[in-house]
């Protein structure tokens, strides 16, 4: 491979009708992957294509785009691994488009803040100050933390089916999550959240088709998550489920070292 | 300072994918196309029975309408038409076996600490998948030869 072919969604809002296609030849070097070849275009070729990144390591997420109709991070996505030297990006879809390969994530982000997404805790006081450390075996730990490496990219969601036809549908990511801090032992919000997730547009529009899971960058596995999730929700239904414990603290004796004073202002 | 405001204003493009997002499966995999193709089975099935349903109303017409509408249905397209809803079934019923373990979280496995390469739980569990899909592939040849002889 000595070249590369990108054909990069174009959209400009009140200029553009539709969203088009624009052909770049880039040259290929060894171990890039589809965000340097974007990149590479914005430096060097044109300079108003818009994309979103910022770790390029596949941590922060934001690179999110459909390559070759597959949603993927650009970042994470080496050329080579596509076997091919057409590569074609366009923005996430089931994501309005701001611009170009400018996905509003904006649902994503209130659905997922719809959750909940954050340890509720019976001890608030506890939860504010702590006085101890929470005591998690590793079986514990292991039942929700692959869950927990979501970064929130949207490609699940670009991903699912079900998101494609229901607009409210609440989709793989955050019912994903709904399972991870309900299944927390810290945790004691699983009402509330099973609340959210029984909806009309909630976990039952889940019809398995797995895509979630497939397009997931980081392993997390946001199909496991929601079945679990709906027999955690038919047993809690049926008073079937386990009683949990409360969580315990371990009040551990050790002794702090003293705290460092902050240095005075250089400059007042 | 105007124009940014007023280019903020402007909408989104929507670009939700609607029924083809559910329809094609692309670059997915077995799982994908299982959803697709079950979902297309039970409209099949749902219009099969509304046209059987239909077919039966004849009756109410008398013996000469009754058969007159059989002869019409026993045509070779009418017995094609039946032998693919019966395979249409055989898939729906042993899939739909498969949907109801999977969506209660059975034969999934538990949750794993994501180590790279990921593989997902319905991809470790693909060998059930295989073997369900071999027995709908050995009923379904079943049918045929009981449809042929």
């Amino acid at each position: 491979m000595q070249e590369l072919t990108f054909k990069v969604q174009r959209y400009t809002p009140g200029q553009d009708k539709e969203p088009y296609l624009q052909e770049f030849t880039i040259p290929f070097t060894e171990g890039m992957t589809v965000l340097d070849g974007l990149i590479y275009i914005k430096e060097k070729v044109d300079n108003t294509l818009s994309f979103r990144s910022s770790c390029r390591m596949g941590i922060c997420g934001s690179c999110g785009v459909l390559v070759n109709n597959f949603p993927m991070l650009a970042c994470h996505t080496p050329v080579e691994e596509l076997k091919t030297d057409r590569i074609e990006v366009k923005s996430l879809p089931n994501f309005p488009i701001i611009r170009d390969l400018v996905a509003s994530l904006d649902l994503l982000f209130e659905k997922h803040k719809s959750i909940k997404p954050y340890i509720i805790s019976s001890d608030i006081r506890e939860a504010e100050e702590p006085t101890a450390e929470y005591v998690q075996s590793r079986e514990e730990l292991e039942s929700y933390v692959q869950f927990a490496y979501c970064v929130k990219c949207g490609l699940c969601m670009a991903a699912c089916p079900t998101v494609a036809t229901d607009a409210l549908f609440l989709g793989p990511q955050p019912l994903g999550q709904v399972y991870r801090y309900c299944t927390d032992r810290r945790d004691m919000g699983a009402k509330e959240r099973f609340h959210e997730a029984d909806s009309p547009h909630g976990v039952w529009l889940c019809h398995l088709a797995g895509a979630c899971s497939e397009a997931c960058p980081k392993g997390v596995d946001p199909a496991l998550a929601i079945q679990l999730l709906k027999r955690a929700m038919v047993f809690d239904s049926m008073r079937l489920a386990k009683k949990r414990q409360p969580v315990t603290l371990a009040h551990l004796p050790v002794e702090s070292k003293p705290k460092i004073e902050v240095p005075e202002f250089t400059v007042k | 300072m105007e124009t940014e405001v007023a280019s903020s204003e402007k909408p989104h493009l929507p670009n939700r994918l609607g029924v083809k997002g559910w329809v094609w499966a692309g670059r997915y995999t077995l799982e994908r196309y299982l959803y697709t193709l079950h979902r297309l089975t039970g409209l099949g099935l749902l219009l099969y029975v509304a046209l059987h349903l239909g077919a039966n109303g004849f009756r109410l017409g008398g013996e000469e309408s009754w058969t007159s509408a059989i002869d019409f249905l026993t045509n070779p397209f009418g017995r094609v038409v039946e032998y693919l809803v019966m395979a249409a079934f055989a898939f729906h019923a042993l899939n739909g076996g498969r949907l109801i373990l999977q969506h209660l979280g059975y034969t999934l496995g538990k949750p794993k600490p994501p180590i790279y390469p990921y593989v997902d739980s319905m991809r470790r569990r693909r060998p059930l998948t295989w073997v369900m899909l071999a027995v709908i592939v050995a009923l379904a040849i079943y049918i045929l030869v009981e449809f042929v002889t």
